[in-house]
């Protein structure tokens, strides 16, 4: 009697406290996921901080000697702090704020490379596809896209006779072939089994191109897009500093001239800035456009 | 009387880099509309080859193929082909694949409805209506030849090719796909002919069996007929005589009379 009492106790005992475990796990869960969420941030986050943190003082520490040549980032900090603060001010032609500059620049890659893109794609399929324009146009690439995008300007400047055409040539001629040539690899990587059932539907060029072509070859275009916009964002920074304009290249050499080289430091962060942002987009569109053409 | 596809005469022959190798010589072959015939022969020996001069995706040295007494030397949706690795495009769904076939043969003779229907009604016949907006790569390799079948079949082809269509899957998912071929073979009456190296399913499907001889420059080395009345099933024919002496005849012409040589490799 007395154990079955002490058992009964028991039994009643137990609901309660796993009623209360349950309303703690419940309590506890969110929590485990914002630390998890936390943790996961401060990982990618912090070593870079770090790193950015430690750069910041050697810098201080080794232009802080009144003799240094170039100034520490206090320096930077103080002079430059309207360009930090207000990428977006406007008070006139030529006293525009870093974004308004950079905005200006990206336009322009805009146009030299979406030009370069088409042209590159359909130039690459031709080569990819036809083994006379290989033999023919190969080695004519292979030696044109050694040549450095500055060495264009001149001649550009010459033919065009301007500046903004001119600046727009030499992001197209720049960034094209890699397009070209991952495009034509590409190409001839496409199987062909795909090119027996394209045979079998008896689709003409247009139709092979747009819906066998471009498809199957699309994680190499991305891959040249990839390349290309880094190499247009390099070019038209150097062609600005050339041909004048509002372009944040023009700015950096604009700084110079005037030695505001705390300027030139804040202009060169845009541009680290705005060139990883450029190779995250192309690299995030051409995640999602050729998502499913890898998988076997 | 006139054949539905004849083969007349035909000569195989590559030239690489100044060598030229016989592949097939002499291929007669005559099949009748409706009928299902297996291309049987040890791997090499072309039946492959055999298959892609019939479907116009390479051309032949000599003779010629007669479709419907009209030559054929180029590639059409008139002449299907099932691919041994279904060849489905990635990059499209099971639908997509499918319909890019559709609109491209019925673009013009088709609605947009009768369009969706036809390619409804080509999935149901594979049974695989249930995965319409998948990816080639999230269903199974059955799954993935089932698709192909039925791209193949959605084309309306006058004869339909299977390049041993199933040869990359399991045993099991292969009976299952050969009863479906069976099942849609005397629902449509679609002329066929399979390439195999598998005898069981070439007696098993065929209305005739054509056996190559080894190559170089192989040949027909005999035609056997299969007088197995339809419907078949498998379970019944284990047991059934003429499904064994033609089983038989099949095995003493490949393992006997034209053993596989490796040496001729």
């Amino acid at each position: 009697m007395s154990i079955q009492a002490v058992e009964d106790t028991k039994v009643k005992a137990f609901p309660a406290k796993p009623a209360e475990i349950v309303a703690f796990t419940a309590k506890a869960r969110p929590r485990i996921d914002l630390v998890a969420i936390a943790g996961k941030v401060a990982s990618t986050l912090v070593p870079p901080a770090i790193v950015i943190a430690l750069l910041l003082v050697v810098w201080q520490v080794a232009c802080s000697s009144p003799t240094a040549s170039l100034p520490p980032p206090s320096q930077v900090w103080n002079e430059a702090y309207d360009l930090i603060a207000h990428p977006f001010f406007d008070n006139g032609p030529q006293d525009i704020g870093l974004a308004w500059r950079v905005l200006i620049s990206l336009q322009r890659v805009a146009i030299g490379f979406g030009m370069a893109a088409v042209v590159g794609v359909a130039l690459g399929a031709l080569v990819g596809q036809s083994v006379w324009a290989m033999r023919g146009l190969d080695p004519v690439f292979q030696i044109l896209r050694t040549v450095p995008p500055l060495a264009w300007l001149p001649l550009s400047l010459a033919a065009f006779r301007d500046s903004n055409p001119s600046a727009l040539f030499v992001i197209f001629i720049t960034s094209i072939w890699p397009v070209i040539i991952n495009t034509a690899v590409g190409v001839r990587n496409i199987p062909q089994d795909y090119r027996n059932v394209a045979r079998i539907l008896r689709l003409n060029q247009l139709e092979f191109f747009v819906k066998i072509m471009v498809p199957a070859a699309a994680p190499y275009i991305f891959t040249g897009l990839r390349i290309g916009i880094g190499l247009s964002w390099l070019a038209i920074v150097a062609a600005e500093m050339l041909t004048g304009g509002v372009g944040i290249g023009f700015f950096i050499w604009d700084a110079w001239n005037s030695s505001r080289l705390p300027d030139i430091i804040v202009a060169l962060a845009y541009i680290g800035v705005t060139g990883f942002c450029l190779d995250r987009l192309v690299a995030a569109v051409g995640a999602f456009v050729t998502r499913g053409t890898t998988a076997k | 009387m006139t054949a539905y596809l004849k083969l007349d005469h035909i000569d195989k022959s590559f030239a690489r880099g100044g060598q030229v190798s016989d592949v097939l010589r002499d291929i007669r072959l005559t099949i009748d509309k409706g009928e299902f015939v297996s291309i049987i022969g040890h791997s090499g020996c072309g039946k492959s080859t055999l298959l892609n001069l019939i479907a116009g995706l390479t051309k032949v040295s000599a003779g010629a193929v007669l479709l419907e007494d009209k030559e054929v030397d180029s590639p059409g949706p008139e002449r299907a082909v099932v691919f041994q690795n279904h060849s489905l495009l990635p990059w499209l769904t099971v639908y997509e694949n499918i319909n890019l076939a559709v609109a491209k043969v019925f673009g013009r003779s088709k609605s947009k409805a009768e369009r969706h229907d036809w390619i409804m009604r080509n999935l149901d016949l594979v049974q695989m209506a249930h995965a319409r907006d998948k990816r080639p790569a999230e269903i199974s390799g059955g799954m993935k030849q089932r698709v192909g079948i039925a791209r193949a079949l959605a084309m309306e082809p006058k004869i339909l090719l299977l390049d041993e269509p199933f040869g990359a899957l399991d045993a099991l998912t292969r009976a299952h796909l050969q009863d479906a071929v069976m099942d849609i073979h005397s629902r449509l009456g679609s002329t066929t002919i399979m390439i195999t190296h598998d005898v069981d399913e070439a007696v098993l499907l065929s209305d005739r069996i054509v056996m190559m001889t080894n190559g170089p420059a192989a040949t027909i080395g005999e035609v056997l007929p299969v007088p197995l009345v339809r419907p078949r099933r498998r379970i019944e024919l284990a047991s059934d005589r003429t499904f064994l002496r033609c089983r038989e005849a099949v095995l003493k012409f490949l393992y006997e009379r034209h053993r596989f040589v490796e040496a001729a490799e």
